[in-house]
């Protein structure tokens, strides 16, 4: 097992990648007008029919019935609120709220797709960066680093649905008075109770969060890693030669060094989590309140087969991405302004 | 070894504890998972995998509570014969046993003076009457063969077809290895689409990356930022209008169908790492060649190819995770007509909530492949990844 992060041929590789930044644009050879285009022809062509092609047709289906073949205006219930073409997404925002009063609001909310997404961001990224970042850190000090990060990196090779049944299994309650889930047999054992934990409204929505740290984690700690590798040793030095403890050293040398991998890493895993959809579906299949937006377009479109509100939580959830779509964009500039 | 050596070992020493400690933490599922689709069912059913590990000898409670009166062997009380199957099917797990050793048994409480055992002995004793008094073999290689051949009865496929009372799907020949509804054929389906949809967008991407990196067009920076953002386009935004033109052009099912939009979804980031190596490459390169009379086509073959192969690899394995590890796109475009191996399990998983044993075979089966490519190649992953950084 190699540690790739730490290869010298690595770093160069990156650095190399960095450097690309300073290639000219290339005049180096004739080239007739169409070359390059016949170059991008196949890429072009399949991008434009699987990526844009669909995008700008499904948001012309969400303003449209559930097969697609009148207006959304006309899915209006009469004598219930109607915002005309844009039913979908009246259904599609707040189908799921209890608008009875502003407490009944405040608990649907949560329950719903929307806090629940919020919840994952929340929960996820913040404990994939902070656990990434800080074994890193620790795995940077022992000399078994290499099997210790591929350990943490192998749940990235498994499928969502492989991890879902892995941890199914530890989260496994019996009715009977044997436990075969290890979750529950330890609790057993210390003379807990056993806990059904992916149908106990709120915990289970936690507790498949927890899996996707456990397949993310190494994913963070991977980029993060890299990037601490490539923190100054002199600065380091220096600033233990002062004095300064390593709980210092950490977050005021090495965090601000690293902090804009650590932006790239935030944004990234909030797209990530904003997309995902197999491991609620094989968990919980988004009942118990566990629902998230992805999973939700998924039964509005191929359960409840309904074209135009399927289409709609796939338009929210994209405008929910355009944010960092636009950051992707701006720090490509930056990048290449640099060059 | 001086005094300030050892404080400086004694200093590291929760270092290691809390990295060992994270480390089983992360792998003890996995194992579980291991273990769990090498044990006989009965056992899953009855036991946590981790016993194991536990004392070789099963009958430890039995001959506590039980050996006293119906002997050893259980058949010491004729009227009570512990090893007529019969008698021990009434008491499969520990709640049934028990409810019947709190009875009176002729007016007397059934233990007499002895304690009623735990509920966790109760469960070992149940267990062992169930396997017939003999210590089975505590592991099996008959989850892995159920679930290759999709064998869903209650018995094992190999019992099942000694006895000639197999389901009318199997034939207890070779041919099963592709039934339909098995993991084996799955596995073949896997492949078929995981590899040309991971051959067709590296090809596409190095032919566009090397005309975003050698070539000079109008455009070329606005197409490319485009792209940049392209990468983050959720598949779901796509699905419909792709599935519903699928459903016009019988596509549906079909593996050119979905070959051709993973090629699609995968090309922005890997037109995008592409681009970013071959940028890289010494410019002298192309130059010589050019003034040697090369095309363009000519370089592309002989001279970006070759020295694209790590950047290749890299795109490669990732791809290859990507396709082999999907489920949406399989559950959308493929569903039951050739399931892959992702929708199969996900089917076990919602449909037959007890057959731990043949879904944790499955689930392993459907990570051998990723494992082993994941931990011969994990150098070139990584620095995809690095590269990249920006699909998920």
């Amino acid at each position: 097992m190699a540690v790739p992060q730490n290869t010298p041929e690595t770093a160069a590789h990156i650095k190399r990648i960095k450097k690309s930044s300073a290639a000219p644009t290339p005049q180096i050879m004739k080239q007739g007008a169409l070359t390059p285009w016949l170059y991008l022809l196949p890429a072009l062509l399949v991008m434009s029919f699987f990526i844009v092609y669909p995008m700008i047709n499904t948001i012309g289906l969400s303003f449209q019935n559930r097969d697609g073949t009148a207006s959304a205006a006309t899915t209006c219930v009469e004598g219930q609120s109607c915002w005309g073409i844009f039913e979908n997404y009246h259904y599609a925002i707040t189908a799921e709220f209890n608008t009875s009063s502003l407490q009944a609001f405040w608990k649907s909310f949560w329950s719903s797709s929307y806090g629940n997404t919020i919840k994952w961001i929340v929960v996820m990224v913040f404990g994939t960066v902070a656990f990434g970042l800080g074994f890193a850190t620790l795995a940077d000090r022992v000399k078994y680093e290499a099997l210790a990060k591929a350990i943490i990196f192998m749940p990235m090779a498994i499928s969502f649905v492989g991890a879902g049944v892995i941890w199914k299994f530890v989260y496994d309650y019996g009715t009977q008075q044997s436990q075969i889930g290890l979750l529950n047999a330890i609790i057993t054992t210390f003379g807990g109770k056993p806990v059904a934990w992916l149908s106990t409204i709120p915990i289970n929505t936690f507790m498949i969060v927890l899996v996707g740290i456990w397949i993310w984690s190494g994913f963070c700690m991977t980029i993060l890693a890299a990037a601490l590798k490539s923190v100054p040793d002199e600065i380091l030095e220096a600033a233990r030669v002062d004095g300064a403890t390593e709980w210092t050293v950490f977050w005021k040398i090495m965090v601000p060094i690293i902090l804009p991998t650590i932006t790239v890493v935030v944004t990234t895993m909030v797209i990530n989590v904003l997309k995902l959809f197999d491991l609620v579906y094989v968990m919980t299949g988004g009942n118990f309140q566990t629902d998230v937006i992805a999973n939700r377009m998924y039964t509005e479109m191929y359960k409840n087969f309904n074209v135009g509100r399927g289409t709609a939580v796939a338009v929210v959830l994209v405008l929910t991405i355009i944010p960092f779509i636009y950051l992707n964009i701006k720090r490509f500039m930056e990048q290449e302004a640099a060059r | 070894m001086n005094k300030e050596k050892i404080n400086k070992l004694l200093n590291r020493v929760p270092i290691h504890v809390v990295i060992v400690a994270t480390l089983i933490i992360w792998i003890v599922p996995t194992v579980g998972l291991l273990v769990t689709s090498l044990r006989p069912p009965e056992a899953v059913r009855a036991t946590g995998w981790w016993t194991v590990l536990a004392s070789q000898d099963a009958s430890g409670p039995y001959t506590q509570s039980c050996a006293e009166c119906h002997g050893a062997d259980g058949a010491a009380l004729p009227q009570a014969d512990l090893t007529d199957p019969e008698l021990v099917a009434k008491y499969p797990r520990s709640l049934q046993l028990l409810a019947m050793l709190r009875k009176d048994i002729n007016g007397q409480p059934h233990m007499g003076e002895r304690p009623i055992p735990s509920a966790q002995e109760a469960a070992d004793i149940a267990a062992y009457l169930m396997k017939g008094n003999q210590t089975e073999a505590r592991f099996t290689m008959n989850n892995y063969i159920d679930a290759l051949v999709g064998y869903r009865g209650d018995n094992t496929y190999r019992a099942d077809c000694a006895a000639g009372t197999q389901p009318p799907d199997l034939k207890c020949n070779l041919s099963d290895i592709l039934n339909p509804r098995g993991m084996g054929r799955a596995f073949v389906n896997s492949l078929l689409v995981t590899i040309p949809a991971t051959i067709i967008p590296i090809l596409f991407a190095a032919l566009a990356g090397y005309a975003f990196a050698w070539l000079d067009f109008k455009g070329r920076f606005l197409l490319f930022a485009i792209l940049v953002g392209l990468q983050v386009v959720p598949l779901q935004m796509t699905l419909v209008p792709i599935s519903r033109f699928y459903a016009q052009a019988g596509l549906n099912g079909t593996f050119l169908g979905v070959w051709l939009f993973h090629t699609g979804f995968g090309m922005p980031y890997a037109i995008y790492l592409m681009r970013n190596f071959l940028g890289t490459l010494p410019r002298d390169l192309f130059e010589s060649a050019y003034l040697d009379g090369a095309s363009h086509w000519t370089a592309f073959r002989q001279l970006v190819i070759p020295l694209a192969m790590p950047a290749i690899a890299s795109l490669g394995i990732f791809q290859f995770l990507w396709v082999w590890n999907d489920l949406l796109v399989a559950l959308v475009f493929l569903g039951g007509t050739t399931p892959v191996m992702t929708y199969q399990i996900s089917n076990m998983v919602t449909s037959l909530g007890s057959g731990w044993q043949v879904l944790t075979a499955a689930a392993f089966l459907s990570m051998l492949l990723p494992m082993i490519v994941f931990f011969s190649l994990q150098r070139y992953f990584v620095r995809g990844m690095l590269a990249g950084a920006v699909k998920g």
